[in-house]
């Protein structure tokens, strides 16, 4: 269980949020929401421990989540930038990426991974070949080859076509339905079932 | 290892980015005989300095891309946020760094220094120096490249911060060829090199790696 309590962010004199405090229990979503400049990726950043909590507390099944190595190795976030290098596949992207998450995934997970995406057959094209749309997805997959429990998303669903969209809404339902946990910025609606998504508002 | 074979692989399909700095090497130390003239003797004189002042500079101007790449698409987020260490990681970037910037230049040294009419010992000997010294230009100079990441001039920034950083490795460099040209030996000095290479080898990442998670913050 993810547990967030009175934390704030300024960015130099400005404040940008304080006082949010929100619950993420096994098998939800929370879906944050706000305006444009309200803190949504600075929040995300915050809860995945790039960014330094300067008040309030993040915590990981009671315990805090700076150097907590059971939290290090149970989240993946994921933001604008892809992490995936031109030059390279699809395929050697992502096993570069579970190898500095410290995991070795045999090339048949990969393959999976990105079918489930709907990139079949495009494993082995260097990903400056591929459409913004198809780096996206396959940024995605790692959310399939990582196995981590706490997706942390920024805005997962933009840039991609409405069978892609679906697409994550079934891997975001699956992975909430075996127990998963999932704090998603997006401007648009989740593709998954209402019941699964608790819905939080960022106000400055 | 991961980090290694990775960089390895980028970089050699990108391979204008490690061509650069090698054909700078030869071509700034080609410059100087052509420029001096058949003085054998005073070629003989400058040419330790000459090429690792080459090395120098070389290895300078691959720095700026050691984690702007990294950091532009998003990769560096991903190794802080690993649970495997980011030293580690930064170490391994290091390694590699040298490896396509500082290697060939160690491989190159012999070819150029006979443009300076250097004999076989002296060689020898300097190839030992570029062979210590590269990675420890690597290791210092990657410190400076995670504390300039994402400042504007950057490139600029970069060289005023590690050049002078660079000057002991410099002396002890090139000074352990003149030393073995004067009849004195040169194994003190390439004591030297090497002791601070190993002190560079265990600080160095991990300065960058906290640079670098300020960076990102």
């Amino acid at each position: 269980m993810l547990s967030v309590t009175g934390l704030s962010c300024t960015r130099g004199e400005r404040r940008l949020f304080s006082g949010v405090d929100f619950q993420l229990k096994a098998g939800t979503c929370l879906h944050l929401q706000g305006d444009n400049g309200a803190g949504k990726t600075s929040l995300l950043r915050q809860v995945s421990g790039l960014s330094p909590v300067a008040a309030g507390q993040v915590s990981w099944y009671g315990q805090p989540v700076a150097d907590n190595e059971s939290f290090r190795a149970q989240r993946i976030y994921l933001g604008h930038e892809l992490a995936m290098k031109d030059d390279l596949s699809a395929m050697e992207n992502l096993q570069f990426d579970a190898a500095i998450a410290g995991r070795t995934v045999t090339a048949e997970t990969v393959r999976s991974a990105l079918k489930r995406l709907g990139l079949k057959g495009r494993e082995h094209l260097p990903m400056r070949v591929l459409s913004q749309g198809q780096k996206h997805r396959a940024a995605l997959a790692r959310l399939l080859v990582r196995q981590a429990t706490l997706w942390i998303l920024d805005e997962p669903v933009v840039a991609l076509d409405v069978p892609a969209q679906a697409a994550v809404g079934r891997l975001l339902e699956a992975h909430l339905e075996e127990g998963g946990m999932a704090l998603v910025t997006s401007h648009q609606a989740l593709p998954i079932p209402h019941a699964l998504i608790a819905s939080y508002r960022l106000q400055g | 290892m991961a980090v290694i074979r990775r960089d390895v692989s980028l970089a050699l399909r990108r391979k204008n980015e490690i061509m650069t700095s090698v054909f700078f090497f030869v071509v700034v130390a080609s410059l100087f005989p052509l420029g001096i003239g058949p003085e054998m003797n005073t070629l003989r004189l400058i040419a330790p300095g000459v090429l690792w002042v080459g090395a120098l500079l070389a290895s300078l101007l691959s720095l700026g891309r050691l984690f702007a790449g990294d950091h532009q698409d998003g990769t560096l987020e991903q190794m802080v946020l690993s649970s495997a260490s980011l030293p580690g990681l930064v170490g391994a970037k290091i390694l590699a760094h040298w490896l396509l910037s500082g290697l060939p230049l160690v491989i190159l040294s012999p070819v150029l220094a006979l443009q300076f009419d250097l004999n076989a010992q002296a060689i020898e000997v300097l190839m030992a120096t570029l062979l210590l010294g590269t990675p420890l230009l690597s290791l210092i100079g990657a410190v400076g490249a995670a504390l300039t990441l994402g400042v504007r001039g950057a490139d600029v920034l970069l060289s005023l911060l590690v050049l002078p950083l660079y000057v002991p490795a410099l002396v002890f460099g090139a000074g352990a060829v003149q030393a073995q040209t004067a009849g004195l030996g040169a194994s003190a000095h390439l004591s030297i090199l090497a002791a601070m290479l190993l002190v560079a080898a265990v600080f160095s990442p991990w300065a960058c790696a906290s640079a670098l998670r300020i960076a990102l913050e």
